[in-house]
């Protein structure tokens, strides 16, 4: 049998994160396909943590620890530092959903204008966890966080931070998830033999942050595909989408959404109101990949 | 060879003789011309280097870190407004070791929006660990860019080089650029110690507790007061090389000086050309200008100041709710000394408010007059 994804484990064991972390799993995998000759940029995130206190580091590679905001520049100052030293490197920012929708967006639009040739890898746990679970701009509608109070759950939707950074027309963009690690190495194969600005958005469950059960991480990460609240796709030059796994038959919303605490407040209008919101949402990206 | 050029080129010739080798920059007046001029020569492959459009200054400071953590040389230079928004990262470059080289073109702070001179901003990032260098005249820019590398990359902190907006960045001076083959033979690449190498993979800025956190920032503490002796061998090394020999400071008809004029940048220039028109007069007065900042030269400054009766700091910035701010580190220089002499201070062209000649004549013999100081601002030219 031909493996497809690689077995060399990168990443070391002794990392800090919860039980169940989706985001110390979608590095796993992600340093498995990259390999050894990479360089993380990482903001304040989980992951500030996760790496392990000084002089402790769990991947294996270098890290760079920088501010919230500059996953993204500071990896391009990274890269161009290596390339006038003429090194290849793969250069990766490594960032949570609060260093990209929200304050780091600045930084990673202007990477991504210019087609700087980094990575850049969201891992997105749907709100603050370093800083015991805020909103953040992906936060899904009607959440719980401690900033979208059970008495006013979140009131807007998701950021669709896809459209916006296929807007930039970098060459390679994907969405991913834990639970579909091959889709993800397949993925990062193909963006390493690209030049220029690579985004992934890797869904990665939070199980204290979504108030879930640990067990549940990779169902969860199914789930939200099987219910096409989270698509699995790519996007080439911004223009060319694709979705990488079809559902043939989507499962209602209510299958995911159960199995949250965050979630646990719901009325049958907010579950019918998410519903709805998916098939919006779903015939919009329908309309981008042309089917 | 000499060539005739602004300010702002002589930071631009600074960092391409250096051989700076990133340059993330953003453009802000009165710096514009620093990075046009850098972003030519990197196109035009006179400079063997990369430029980075970034899309903010906070970005320009962190690709800066960034580029110079792998071992690169690397040079941005902004402004006041560019500079405040840079501030936390700026902590980020002296916490992360990396010698940057910045020029920072002195302007007043918004609001009321103004693109004129004053110190405000980069005094204002005192306590972030950069050194600070405040030139006089556009040789001297170009000078301290070199002299700045030489001394960051020894002791592995950043150093800023500062100079007057538009008095000095958009005035045409002659300068003399150093042989290329010479400034190399003073300043050889830059080699760290640790640099971000795959092949020796590290953690760079990990979480760190009380356990360790004190050492680190008494590192930084200690590599910053290991810059003063560094500052003037560089300075003496320069001049033995290129015939023009810098310091931490520089003195004026000090030597049988009663009354001292304390200044720096600019101002020190005009304050100059006062003291010898107060000298024709008959005064026994000299001039100390503080080149270096930070490090504070302390030591050097307490000894002039020993055999002095007043001296006077004309200081061209305010730290609201205090005083000017050259007058408070002068003063907290000589407080433990046996009879330190008394030191008025001086608040004069904020805002790029002319401070001529006169002015500082007047000052002086202002102060004269006094018995004592009486506070700690004395106000020159504000409008009532
Ligand atoms: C400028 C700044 N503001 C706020 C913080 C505090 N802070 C640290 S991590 C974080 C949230 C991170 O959220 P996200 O990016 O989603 O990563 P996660 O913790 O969920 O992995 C915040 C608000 C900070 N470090 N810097
Ligand atoms: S809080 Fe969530 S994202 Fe953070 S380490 Fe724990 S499981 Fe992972
Ligand atoms: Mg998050």
């Amino acid at each position: 049998m031909k493996l497809t994804i690689p077995e060399e484990e990168v990443m070391g064991h002794g990392h800090l994160a919860c039980q169940g972390c989706g985001g110390a799993l979608a590095m796993r995998y992600t340093l498995k396909t990259l390999g050894r000759n990479t360089v993380l940029s990482v903001p304040a995130c989980c992951w500030s943590v996760i790496d392990g206190p000084f002089p402790h580091s769990a991947v294996n590679i270098p890290v760079f620890h920088t501010a919230f905001e500059a996953a993204a520049s500071t990896a391009s100052g990274i890269k161009a530092g290596f390339e006038i030293q003429g090194k290849d490197v793969n250069v990766v920012a490594w960032a949570g959903d609060g260093g990209t929708y929200d304050i780091g967006i600045q930084a990673l639009s202007g990477a991504a204008e210019r087609n700087d040739d980094i990575f850049y890898i969201c891992y997105d746990n749907e709100a603050y966890m370093n800083t015991g679970v805020q909103r953040s701009g992906s936060t899904p509608l009607k959440a719980w966080t401690t900033t979208t109070p059970v008495a006013h759950p979140k009131d807007r939707p998701k950021k669709d931070l896809i459209s916006i950074m296929a807007a930039h027309r970098i060459p390679y963009i994907a969405t991913a998830s834990v639970a579909y690690p091959e889709d993800l190495t397949a993925k990062l194969e193909k963006a390493k033999n690209i030049k220029g600005t690579r985004f992934l958005l890797i869904f990665s469950p939070c199980p204290p942050g979504w108030k879930a059960d640990p067990k549940n991480t990779i169902k969860l990460a199914r789930l939200a595909v099987e219910t096409k609240v989270f698509n699995l796709l790519e996007i080439e030059n911004g223009l060319d989408w694709r979705i990488t796994k079809k559902i043939r038959k989507p499962k209602p919303v209510i299958e995911y959404l159960k199995l949250q605490g965050r979630f646990r407040h719901l009325t049958e209008d907010d579950v019918s109101l998410i519903q709805e919101n998916v098939e919006k949402e779903w015939n919009i990206l329908m309309n981008k990949v042309g089917e | 060879m000499r060539k005739v050029m602004i300010g702002n080129h002589a930071l631009s010739y600074g960092a391409k003789i250096s051989r700076a080798q990133v340059i993330p920059a953003y453009p802000i007046t009165p710096q514009t011309e620093v990075v046009e001029l850098l972003s030519e020569m990197c196109a035009n492959g006179e400079m063997d280097a990369k430029f980075i459009k970034v899309e903010s200054e906070h970005s320009a400071m962190t690709a800066s870190i960034g580029a110079s953590a792998t071992g690169a040389r690397v040079f941005t230079a902004t402004s006041a407004q560019g500079l405040a928004l840079m501030h936390e990262v700026l902590h980020w470059a002296v916490g992360a070791r990396t010698p940057i080289v910045m020029g920072n073109i002195n302007r007043a702070m918004a609001p009321p929006w103004t693109i004129w001179t004053e110190q405000t901003d980069s005094l204002a990032q005192r306590d972030t660990g950069w050194m600070q260098l405040y030139a006089q005249n556009s040789q001297e820019v170009l000078d301290s860019v070199i002299q700045a590398y030489k001394v960051a990359e020894a002791v592995q902190i950043p150093a800023m080089v500062i100079l007057a907006a538009f008095v000095l960045s958009h005035t045409s001076e002659a300068v003399e650029l150093p042989e290329q083959g010479k400034v190399d033979e003073f300043l050889p690449p830059y080699e760290p110690e640790y640099r971000i190498d795959p092949a020796n993979p590290h953690a760079f800025g990990g979480l760190t507790g009380p356990d360790g956190y004190f050492e680190l920032r008494y590192q930084i503490q200690k590599a910053i007061e290991d810059s003063l002796p560094k500052w003037d061998e560089v300075g003496r090394e320069f001049g033995e090389l290129f015939g023009r020999k810098y310091g931490l400071i520089e003195t004026y008809k000090v030597e049988d000086a009663k009354n001292l004029i304390i200044s720096s940048a600019t101002l020190a220039s005009t304050a100059r050309t006062a003291v010898d028109a107060l000298r024709e007069k008959g005064e026994k007065v000299g001039l100390l200008r503080i080149r270096v900042f930070r490090p504070f030269p302390s030591a050097q400054i307490r000894s002039i100041l020993s055999s002095v009766d007043r001296a006077v700091v004309v200081d061209r910035n305010i730290s609201f709710g205090a005083s000017g701010i050259f007058y408070q580190e002068v003063k907290a220089a000589v407080y433990n000394e046996k009879n330190p002499p008394p030191i008025f201070g001086v608040i004069a062209g904020i805002g790029g408010r002319d401070v001529t000649k006169k002015d500082i004549i007047d000052i002086y013999e202002d102060i004269m007059r006094m018995d004592e100081p009486k506070s700690d601002i004395i106000w020159k030219g504000v409008r009532l």
